[in-house]
């Protein structure tokens, strides 16, 4: 074995790695989370005893899996009622002890990643189940993460893994005719579990930076294992673009700096590097989605070395495509700002314009914000200063306040 | 797997006796049936008379039942009808599930049935 870093610290790190890689194996053996957790949790626990003192081996994620796969034929052995309902899994004993070194073992975390991501289980228990068996989270990170309590979320946890055993929900990769709004859900999960560690401004830095890390993970895992499907490639470049941008997103005194006055030196260039050539890949499927677009957008974002180099026009048209598959009111806010860099403010004025529209995102402060600064640009400074009222209505904190006593204050 | 699908709508927004709305649901869910049968789905599936009929027993203290007279439950949709269903899964017992007329007309429930052998 060879003599790396064998302290527990490092086993931990391992073991943090490897864990969804093992459970996905366990629990395509027994169906049952947590009869693969429990073992894998043992196995750990062999582990810790170990590794420190004999190295860790080359291959921990087959170690695991060989030393729990015993774990659990010893618990049916003892326990006759649970050896019944297990009968298929002590039959088969003949644990490969060749497993034990070098051998991959085979993957199985697609199949489980549909299990979690099923659509009858309830999207907060997808997004708990999904961070918890693939990322390796523990309870008290997620509740952190999501400031729920700790009790919530192990008793999503425990009934998500008895609704997924008991009533049969597979662990497969779903059929072809099944896999396109399957992939979709888990599409979504992923990019949910992002947008918590990105989007939000509240709770703990590290835990947020975890999750975004944490679902460029499953995104980077699922590219891997799906690697035809150009929405996956395009969901983990949008990611890797985004989380490029962290270092220059806030301020040293914590305020949100906007994308067109961020430092752009402090970017990630290696990180959007990798996302732009996932990007690349994903293209040449021809097959256009709202993550590859989303994507793209981001990447000619990234690619602008100042704000003045940004290419709008195409921004633009990316949006307009973006709007078409998913015709939402935020998108076509997006396409409408976009046009007014490329062609003026009066051209996205003119879209803003449009009462359905406009009714529609009444309430949402970026819509009036938005409008306010292209009728500041237009020279409309009446219709400025109402739109910028409305906004500061709508604003959710005392620094969203601030920035538009500043705006109004700068118009009269 | 064993499933039961718990069909559930509201009773009194159903067609008429003799209309040619009932004999229409009564047809959709014949042809339902007929498809699980010959898939080999099919265990079981009866439709049930409505909640006036119902009676709602209890085992009363000295031996004698207690008896309600219907369900009486403030819902809007009461339980009409069940299948019984053999399914590789939950994916396929949701497929199925939204084909029969009650997940049109109200509601379709799915439960797996535990086996307590």
């Amino acid at each position: 074995m060879p003599l790396v870093d064998s302290s527990a610290a490092a086993v931990e790190r391992v073991f943090r790695e490897e864990y969804g890689r093992v459970v996905a194996a366990m629990a395509s053996w027994t169906r049952d989370l947590s009869l693969a957790e429990e073992a894998v949790q043992d196995a750990f626990a062999v582990a810790l005893e170990t590794w420190p003192g004999q190295g860790i081996p080359n291959n921990p994620a087959a170690w695991i899996t060989t030393t729990g796969r015993r774990k659990v034929i010893d618990r049916l052995r003892r326990d006759r009622t649970l050896e019944r309902k297990y009968e298929h899994l002590v039959q088969e004993d003949t644990v490969d002890e060749q497993w034990l070194e070098d051998e991959q073992i085979p993957d199985e975390r697609l199949g489980l990643i549909f299990a979690c991501c099923h659509p009858t289980l309830a999207r907060e228990v997808q997004v708990t189940l999904t961070l918890r068996m693939l990322g390796g989270l523990t309870v008290p990170e997620i509740a952190r993460a999501f400031l729920v309590p700790e009790a919530t979320v192990a008793k999503r946890i425990t009934r998500a893994k008895q609704k997924i055993r008991d009533a049969g929900i597979p662990f497969d990769t779903p059929a072809p005719a099944r896999l396109p709004d399957r992939l979709d859900t888990v599409l979504l999960v992923i990019y949910l579990i992002f947008n918590e560690g990105y989007s939000a401004t509240a709770g703990d830095a590290l835990v947020r930076r975890e999750l975004c890390a944490e679902a460029i993970r499953l995104g980077s895992v699922m590219s891997a294992l799906m690697p035809d499907e150009p929405e996956v490639l395009g969901l983990t470049a949008l990611m890797l673009l985004h989380d490029a941008r962290r270092g220059a997103r806030v301020s040293p005194d914590g305020r949100i700096v906007l994308l067109e006055d961020q430092d752009r030196t402090l970017w990630d260039r290696e990180q959007i590097e990798r996302g732009t050539a996932l990007l690349d890949r994903a293209v040449r499927y021809r097959a256009p989605g709202q993550y590859q677009l989303q994507a793209a957008i981001a990447a000619l974002h990234a690619l602008a070395e100042r704000p003045e180099e940004t290419e709008w026009e195409e921004i633009a048209a990316l949006y307009g495509r973006l709007a078409q598959i998913n015709p939402n009111a935020v998108v076509r806010l997006n396409a409408a700002v976009a046009v007014a860099m490329a062609e003026g403010p009066d051209a996205g004025l003119e879209l803003l314009a449009d009462e359905e529209l406009a009714g529609e995102l009444d309430d949402y402060m970026p819509f009036h914000a938005a409008r306010a600064d292209l009728l500041r640009r237009a020279g409309r400074t009446g219709e400025a200063v109402s739109a910028y009222e409305r906004a500061r209505e709508l604003a959710s904190n005392a620094l969203e306040t601030a920035y538009f006593d500043e705006r109004l204050a700068a118009l009269q | 797997m064993r499933y039961a699908f718990l069909l559930y709508y509201d009773e009194s927004a159903s067609p008429e006796p003799g209309s040619p709305e009932l004999d229409e649901r009564i047809a959709a869910y014949g042809a339902f049936t007929e498809e699980v049968q010959k898939s080999g789905a099919f265990q079981a599936g009866e439709a049930l008379q409505n909640t006036a009929t119902a009676t709602v027993v209890r085992a009363g203290g000295n031996g004698s039942p207690l008896t309600t007279d219907g369900p009486f439950a403030e819902t809007k949709e009461q339980l009409g009808g069940f299948y019984i269903l053999e399914c590789a899964n939950l994916d396929e017992a949701v497929e199925l599930a939204a084909k029969i007329p009650a997940a049109s007309h109200g509601s379709v429930e799915v439960r797996p049935i535990w086996d307590v052998r």
